[in-house]
């Protein structure tokens, strides 16, 4: 249990996907104008991390890693066909987007008013095919999968949602010209960044 | 071959100069940060980035262009992004083989050149309304473009923070008996931000055309 809880808040703190990796930064960048956005943007980041971390994570072990296909045939022992897997994830990733946005289309309308914009946009989020790599990189267990999914994209979501705070007060600052916009952005950016390397000593 | 009938006309020429100054993918358009950011801290790093990148955007562009009236728009999206994930295998794997070491320390970031905006924009934006040829060269440029950014971020990193340019020791350290006390910062992940933002603005100092009005 302790594991699992270190696991998490390493994943959502230490080694933050926005603050630390800076993945998924042109979303990060452009939806942070407004809290509410952010927020939408922050949810819609969570709940397809957590379906398509762990979903990978099977689709590696049971059909993609060294042996995994012995169950066809015997001759099958020792092929390996890990080296698909950026296409695969990809695939399952656009694939699990497509499905979530028409059944929350269907079943929850008022959710896909504030969350189905973003959706869409999701499929090609770096924070989401970067969660699946490390997954694969550090060979997480299924349960590790669901942990690291949870705490990378809560993580992503804090950062996204603090960020916009920032950015509706910065309104009212008087910035020099060739900074306004995308400028003052990265340097705000920059300074959360420094402010998240307090978490790199925590240890549960 | 192209319109005009020449391999390097006018139209050529802009296609693929443009992208580097001009309408640079980071500095302008705001494209493809996540990888530039992370892979800056050694210059030999970003070196092998900028060069992956610039194969993956060039063939996808060309591919993509290839197949262009032959594609159904419904479909579009998902077919770029099997051309571009293919060619992102076969990156992966050539430099798993000859650069094993580099690969390591580029971790998952060649396997996110698939979701780097750039790809995918050039594909999208330029390559489904164009002819090969000149979509192959909007993608180099756009490449080149996005090297030229990453390699002045990683030079500066190197160099401020380790004192080195591509594993040489160019400016003497305090604790080897020199002159130069290293900035740590440089090394972490916060001083890339800034020096994008420092670049950003320098760029927009020089060409006021490109300022965001707000």
């Amino acid at each position: 249990m302790d594991a699992y809880l270190s696991l998490f808040v390493r994943s959502m703190f230490v080694e933050n996907m926005a603050l630390v990796f800076f993945l998924g930064m042109c979303s990060f960048l452009a939806c942070s104008k407004k809290v509410e956005t952010a927020l939408g943007l922050g949810v819609a980041v969570v709940f397809v991390q957590v379906l398509t971390v762990p979903l990978n994570n099977l689709i590696l072990r049971y059909l993609l890693a060294e042996g995994a296909l012995s169950w066809l045939s015997p001759a099958f022992a020792r092929v390996s066909l890990a080296f698909l897997s950026f296409i695969v994830f990809i695939g399952t990733i656009a694939a699990a987007v497509q499905v979530v946005e028409m059944a929350v289309d269907r079943f929850a309308p008022g959710l896909y008013a504030t969350l189905g914009v973003f959706l869409p946009l999701i499929a090609v989020n770096c924070v989401i095919l970067g969660g699946s790599l490390f997954m694969q990189e550090r060979e997480y267990t299924f349960v590790e999968s669901v942990v690291f999914a949870l705490g990378s994209g809560l993580g992503f979501a804090l950062a996204i949602v603090a960020l916009a705070a920032i950015r509706e007060k910065m309104a009212y600052s008087n910035v020099p010209g060739g900074l306004k916009g995308l400028g003052i952005t990265f340097v705000a950016t920059g300074l959360m960044s420094m402010a998240f390397m307090v978490f790199s000593g925590i240890q549960l | 071959m192209s319109v005009s009938g020449t391999l390097m006309g006018k139209a050529e020429r802009s296609a693929l100069v443009t992208p580097i100054l001009d309408n640079n993918p980071i500095g302008v358009q705001v494209l493809g940060i996540c990888s530039a950011l992370a892979v800056t801290t050694r210059l030999d790093k970003a070196l092998v980035m900028s060069v992956a990148v610039t194969i993956v955007i060039a063939l996808a562009s060309l591919a993509v262009s290839l197949i262009r009236n032959r594609t159904p728009g419904s479909i579009r999206i998902i077919v770029q992004l099997t051309i571009i994930a293919s060619l992102v295998i076969v990156v992966d794997q050539f430099l798993k083989a000859y650069l094993f070491e580099l690969s390591l320390e580029l971790s998952v970031f060649i396997g996110l050149i698939i979701t780097n905006c750039i790809v995918m924009g050039r594909a999208e934006g330029y390559a489904m309304q164009n002819p090969p040829w000149l979509s192959m060269l909007d993608g180099i440029g756009n490449g080149l473009g996005y090297g030229l950014v990453l390699v002045l971020v990683a030079l500066a990193r190197e160099l401020l923070g380790a004192g080195r340019i591509l594993g040489r020791q160019v400016l003497p350290l305090v604790q080897d008996g020199g002159w130069y006390e290293p900035n740590g910062l440089m090394l972490l992940a916060p001083s890339a931000l800034f020096l994008v933002a420092l670049l950003i603005w320098a760029l927009r100092a020089w060409k006021p055309a490109l300022q965001e009005k707000d």
